[in-house]
């Protein structure tokens, strides 16, 4: 099986474009569960013991089973209650609220990783709640929530291939489809898995520059 | 390689059990060590008191070759230790060469160090089954001895996490005497107890000294405990020995200014 | 028909896949486990092209997707000549991908183990080999438990991809099923369900008592 440079031209457009896809497949997937995330983590600090249980127990179910199938029940299941869902908006919304129940779990570390004490201190000093979290807690849980919320952008970016199997028309899918075209896997996937390399590394640099630049903003050295 | 051609390689009968010569030990442009001297004899025991930085700690760690230096040699029995003969020079010793000579230098440390996943007794066969290839009869009967030596029999089937910092302190000593060591190291071994298990761990020491003898090296901060069982204490002071003498003259008649303000300093706190 | 006739008739069926589906995770556990071991031990050696080949390894797979490894292996390496099985072709794809984690925790633990343990197995005069495997490494243990059992759980919900390569797991009867009956709320609820009970039941306490042990076994009850 010889590599054929003058096919990878050829479908190279093709590809660039359901890369783009994928990105912004990635992108918002990622705004929703950033969001979700939020909403569940608050969700178990409410004032009432049972509505924390009950989002506790559903994060635990999500959080344990696999994507994939959560991809597939959404997507068969909602037309048969009437729902309709286009494939992109199942995929959608099953990946934010995956991710979301990963994010809300990075968000409590986050918030249980700022010392007892600042809150004791802010006490002491008569703050309120609001300006409490505002200028005392959030800015000290955001450098510890940052790695979590990096790697789980990167893995939300890794896991839309999953998207291909309920017909989102990202990057596998799409070398999937030029496969079954044209006869030849080699091209398309190899360049699938490149493209895939050559985001996620920058990126995944880019994010431990960023966690360094944060802690230096914030006065820790950082090795 | 750079060659070292000034040191002899071998010393003469009947010379010191330890010798540096001309060792200087340097972290980037920080010199730990300047171009020390040192014999230690058979049989001595030697304190060694000094500043926090003053090169004291340092002065065990590269004897332990748990350090390399920079210049100059260090010898141990009568043979270098951190260089191995080449030509008619020495150079560095590589790994082999090491581990054929370090059996001869035994070492306690100060945080003790003893492996949590085993007890005291297998912490104390370990080295000697691994490394000196006894049988575990053999190790085990010599591990119990020094157990016994050291007060630890009733233990020897604890984890460390089960003892106490003294405890721990004398299955260290232990362990380490376990090997045969020619010289034993001490590495301010009673810097990290609490005061009431100090007395423990000296008496150890104490009788190591009186009744068997041995060569040791001991970095200490209890100067009532040096100057009572020392044959010289040695006061360092920047990577240089200041002053060194028998107890009486170091403690009680200082030349050296510095020594003089170190014990000053010292005796003030207590 | 109601669920509990749905139960009888399925849950089977169901089942069996689960059985393919421990059977994958274990294979491709035991083979993560291998290479954690070698490649955590490769990032940390001195030797500058060992590190290199290990960290390439360990980057290129973090940083490429689980299914493009999957697809890539099973549809692309028979075009250059090797043909695997859908099994093998699934635990090779899932052990050289975790198996890259698994490395970086591995080396996180080693290089956790306090620096006074090297010390004094250097004092005993034991060998760099003596020293990795009767001292460091059994103390590593304890320190990777934590993370490595998350990975595990992220290796079992993994599993569900070799469905996509023909592997008649859980995942794959599960879309038989749905294929067939069209009872997508029951299949895939229930699929979800066994899924949970599988990693919630059986996995976690599981790995909880490996980290109960590890804890003793370094003297901490």
């Amino acid at each position: 099986m010889e590599w054929r440079w003058d096919f990878t031209w050829e479908i190279l457009p093709r590809m660039l474009w359901a890369t783009g896809n994928t990105l912004m497949a990635a992108g918002v997937g990622y705004l929703i569960a950033v969001i979700v995330g939020l909403l569940l983590m608050l969700g178990q600090r409410t004032p009432y013991r049972l509505v924390n249980f009950i989002v506790r127990e559903v994060v635990e179910f999500i959080r344990s089973t696999p994507l994939l199938v959560q991809l597939f029940f959404v997507f068969f299941v909602a037309p048969q209650f009437g729902i309709k869902l286009s494939a992109w908006t199942a995929g959608m919304l099953t990946i934010g609220l995956h991710f979301g129940t990963y994010l809300s779990e990075v968000y409590r570390g986050a918030l249980e990783g700022v010392p007892k004490a600042q809150w004791e201190a802010c006490r002491a000093l008569n703050f309120t709640t609001a300006y409490t979290y505002r200028k005392i807690v959030l800015p000290q849980a955001f450098p510890i929530a940052l790695p979590g919320m990096g790697n789980y952008l990167v893995g939300i970016f890794k896991d839309t291939p999953l998207l291909a199997t309920i017909g989102v028309a990202e990057l596998m899918h799409t070398a999937n489809a030029l496969g079954a075209e044209t006869y030849r896997y080699l091209e398309p996937y190899t360049m699938v898995g490149f493209i895939f390399l050559i985001i996620s590394l920058p990126t995944a640099m880019g994010l431990r520059r960023l966690e360094a630049a944060v802690d230096r903003a914030q006065g820790k050295t950082r090795y | 390689m750079t060659l070292d051609t000034l040191h002899p390689q071998t010393l003469p009968k009947g010379g010191p059990l330890v010798r540096f010569a001309n060792v200087t030990k340097s972290y980037g442009s920080l010199t730990v060590l300047d171009q020390l001297n040192l014999d230690i004899e058979q049989n001595e025991m030697v304190s060694i008191i000094g500043p926090s930085g003053s090169g004291k700690t340092t002065v065990l760690r590269v004897l332990m070759t748990l350090e390399t230096i920079n210049d100059g040699v260090i010898f141990v029995d009568g043979e270098p230790l951190t260089h191995m003969p080449n030509g008619n020079g020495l150079m560095i010793a590589n790994e082999k060469y090491l581990r054929e000579r370090r059996s001869k230098i035994g070492m306690v440390f100060q945080q003790f160090n003893l492996f949590p996943h085993m007890t005291a007794l297998q912490n104390c066969v370990e080295a000697p089954m691994q490394v000196l290839g006894l049988s575990r009869d053999e190790a085990e009967e010599r591990a119990l001895n020094l157990l016994d030596l050291v007060g630890m029999s009733a233990k020897k089937d604890q984890h460390p996490s089960r003892l106490s910092g003294g405890q721990q302190q004398r299955v260290a000593i232990a362990r380490a005497l376990a090997m045969r060591p020619k010289v034993m190291l001490l590495d301010e071994v009673t810097s990290a107890l609490d005061p009431e298990v100090i007395g423990e761990v000296l008496n150890v020491i104490r009788s190591l000294n009186s009744e068997h003898n041995l060569t040791m090296i001991m970095v200490t901060h209890q100067m009532g405990f040096a100057r009572e069982i020392s044959d010289r204490v040695c006061f360092f002071y920047e990577g240089k020995i200041a002053e060194q003498g028998t107890p009486g003259q170091l403690f009680d008649d200082p030349q050296n200014e510095r020594t003089k303000q170190f014990l000053h300093a010292v005796l003030d706190a207590n | 028909m109601s669920y509990l006739e749905f139960l009888s008739e399925y849950l089977p069926k169901l089942v069996s896949g689960a059985g393919m589906t421990v059977m994958v995770m274990i294979c491709a556990t035991v083979l993560a486990v291998v290479i954690s071991i070698i490649f955590g031990l490769m990032r940390l050696s001195s030797n500058f092209t060992i590190q290199t080949a290990a960290t390439v390894y360990i980057e290129f797979f973090r940083g490429t997707s689980l299914l493009v490894q999957l697809y890539w292996i099973y549809y692309v390496l028979p075009l250059m000549g090797l043909t695997l099985s859908p099994f093998v072709s699934g635990v090779l794809a899932l052990g050289l991908n975790f198996g890259a984690y698994g490395a970086e925790v591995f080396r996180g633990g080693i290089q956790s183990v306090p620096r006074g343990q090297y010390e004094a197995a250097i004092a005993l005069n034991m060998s760099p080999a003596k020293r990795m495997l009767r001292i460091i490494i059994p103390q590593t243990f304890s320190l990777i438990l934590p993370p490595a059992a998350n990975l595990t759980v992220e290796l079992l919900k993994a599993t569900a991809l070799v469905a996509l390569i023909t592997v008649v797991d859980l995942m794959f009867v599960a879309k038989q099923l749905n294929a067939t009956t069209w009872l997508s709320a029951q299949v895939f609820g229930t699929t979800l369900i066994v899924y949970y009970v599988m990693a919630r039941f059986g996995l976690i306490p599981f790995l909880r008592s490996l980290e109960g042990r590890a804890a003793r076994m370094v003297g901490k009850s």
